[in-house]
């Protein structure tokens, strides 16, 4: 931004001077230089006071819709969500009650509510998975690899998936005598187990949708870090003998650090805001119930907005943390917008 | 040379492994959107062919009576007004701050940057009250607002690349007697198209999918917009695979057209929205 500011400061004084010899000029003529050049001096000549303002207001007009939107739309709903969880309003009714801390109380004791934690365990543990998948992959395709483009394809299209539409092919996929159970019974394995009837299995599958669904843009990310490393790197090292393993232990992985620990971070952040695939597919019935799904029933079905705004705040708090542990373990100089 | 052979054959292995695991299931899901009722009913298996690969009946019923062409209506009209919307106000955004320097200036930027933090799932409790009370509940005009209102990674996008804009060409235009929304309207704006690209790919994709948002302030049946009147398909036809099937297909098949003709873009858009 240094730059951009000299610029203006420069042209300023250009203007400046500009004015001011055509000024000296009209004053000449008319014989009333001196008195003249002297409040000339007095009052910065570049701007009048109308112009001046109008140079002040500018910025504001550019930003006088995004403000908006930003404040009505982010910050006071969590000024309101705060709020709200000190009380035990319902969402409707003209009363509520200040109830101090009482639903945070509620929510780190009531042993149902709590759990919801242990689900984003599965999701938490599948991303692990997921970014090691996606990690191999990236590293494997960023080499000459026969039908490059259609793997990388085939991989990343997922992502684009409509959620609604992946909740229904995986419940097909996961349906008695669906998808996974004739493949099974094609290797001669055959079963009637309901992969979505127990909390464990049901978990572990709908952790595993949200892998599949995810993979592929942790993948292209990766892909896209690993390809940024100059080529030279890897001719050197190839020609000093190293490996595959060695090029990616020191050449790859040094390249990849920030999108790394970014998509660590999202991912921390989407397992615990898990919601989609799990609505969908099982309403939160079967111990499948993640934090945003309870927050939404308890808000919206059962009408305990404070209770909700309570939990909101939690992973609100959580989520912040998470981020802020991230941004001091990694300090990431990217993030400079000023 | 054996090992180099037997590494290699590993990884077209997984490569192909991964590629069933992907297409298996959306495969089968296309081969039940073909297949007729009594063929679904009587379990002739997940992976059989349809006996007449050409029947389209599900789709006409999926269409007519899923209410999906209303839904392809809705969608299309808020990704349209949204999306123009994001590509507007972030592009102002971005050039207000880069291009002036105001009071406050240095609050502005950490609002923007805090609010980034902040996932949108976590506070619709309270969204949706000011939502209610702005009168927005249960219109089209909801989800817009919310779309426009709360994405940041766009101004992100536009920010770097208003950035990469030489100042010069402003000052030039300045002395020609521009003002600051001419510079912003004929200078900026045309020279931002790479950035209107990418937030047009990746913001269309996200609205075109999302549920949440919808789901939450749009339950009327006529205002379903593809995620919800798809999610709708659940309660009268749990046990008609193939309408469900064909169903899913229409929602899946205009990205996959999309994808297969934008590819390149496709790639750049997410990684530049999201190393940011």
């Amino acid at each position: 931004m240094a730059h951009a500011h000299s610029h203006t400061s420069a042209m300023d004084a250009g203007k400046a001077s500009v004015a001011a010899r055509t000024r000296a000029q009209a004053a000449a003529r008319t014989g009333a230089g001196a008195s003249n050049r002297a409040s000339n001096r007095a009052v910065p000549p570049s701007a009048p006071r109308p112009a001046r303002a109008r140079r002040l207001l500018t910025p504001w007009l550019f930003l006088l819709a995004p403000l908006t939107l930003l404040v009505t739309f982010t910050y006071a709903p969590i000024a309101n969500m705060v709020a709200y969880s000190f009380t035990d309003w319902d969402g409707v009714s003209p009363e509520l009650h200040y109830t101090g801390a009482e639903n945070y109380a509620e929510l780190f004791t009531r042993e149902d509510l709590f759990q919801v934690f242990w689900v984003s365990g599965y999701y938490l543990a599948a991303s692990v998975i997921q970014i090691v998948a996606a990690l191999y992959f990236a590293t494997i395709l960023s080499f000459s690899v026969r039908f490059r483009n259609f793997f990388k394809g085939v991989l990343f299209f997922p992502s684009l998936v409509n959620g609604v539409a992946i909740g229904f092919v995986f419940l097909y996929f996961f349906q008695d005598g669906g998808t996974f159970d004739t493949v099974l019974g094609l290797f001669g394995h055959h079963t009637d187990h309901a992969w979505l009837g127990t909390p464990v299995s049901a978990n572990v599958s709908l952790a595993g949708v949200s892998i599949w669904r995810y993979l592929g843009m942790n993948f292209v990310l990766f892909l896209g870090a690993i390809q940024s490393v100059p080529g030279e790197l890897y001719e050197a090292a190839e020609l000093d003998g190293a490996g595959r393993w060695h090029q990616f232990r020191y050449i790859i992985a040094p390249g990849i650090r920030p999108v790394l620990t970014l998509t660590v971070i999202l991912s921390v952040s989407g397992s615990l805001s898990a919601f989609e695939i799990p609505y969908i597919m099982t309403g939160g019935a079967t111990g499948t119930e993640t934090f945003v799904i309870q927050t939404v029933k308890l808000a919206f079905q059962f009408n305990k907005t404070g209770l909700a705004s309570a939990a909101a705040v939690v992973l609100l708090l959580i989520i912040l943390l998470v981020t802020w542990v991230q941004r001091r373990l990694v300090p990431d100089d990217r993030v400079d917008l000023v | 040379m054996t090992r180099r052979v037997v590494a290699r054959t590993l990884v077209y292995l997984s490569l192909i492994g991964a590629t069933l695991v992907v297409l298996l299931p959306l495969g089968v899901v296309l081969l039940t959107s073909l297949k007729t009722e009594t063929e679904t009913a009587h379990g002739s298996g997940a992976l059989t062919l349809p006996r007449h690969p050409f029947n389209f009946h599900n789709y006409a019923t999926a269409f007519r009576d899923g209410g999906m062409l209303t839904a392809f209506g809705n969608t299309a009209f808020i990704l349209v007004v949204s999306v123009g919307g994001t590509v507007l106000i972030g592009s102002m955004t971005a050039y207000a701050i880069d291009r002036f320097t105001f009071r406050f200036r240095k609050l502005v930027v950490a609002l923007f940057l805090i609010a980034a933090l902040v996932p949108g799932v976590t506070t619709q409790v309270a969204t949706f009250q000011i939502v209610h009370s702005l009168g927005m509940f249960d219109t089209r005009w909801a989800p817009i607002a919310l779309y426009m209102g709360t994405d940041i990674v766009s101004i992100y996008i536009f920010l770097q690349f208003v950035r990469s804009i030489p100042i010069s060409l402003d000052e030039a235009a300045r002395l020609d007697g521009a003002n600051a929304f001419t510079i912003y309207r004929k200078i900026i704006f045309p020279l931002l198209k790479p950035a209107i690209a990418t937030v047009v790919i990746v913001k269309g994709i996200a609205v075109y999918n999302d549920f949440y948002i919808p789901f939450l302030y749009m339950p009327s049946q006529d205002l379903g917009v593809i995620s919800t009147s798809l999610f709708r398909f659940k309660g009268p036809y749990s046990a008609h695979w193939e309408t469900i099937s064909a169903g899913a297909v229409l929602v899946i098949l205009p990205t996959l057209i999309v994808f297969l003709a934008l590819q390149k873009y496709i790639y750049n858009g997410f990684m530049r929205g999201a190393t940011r």
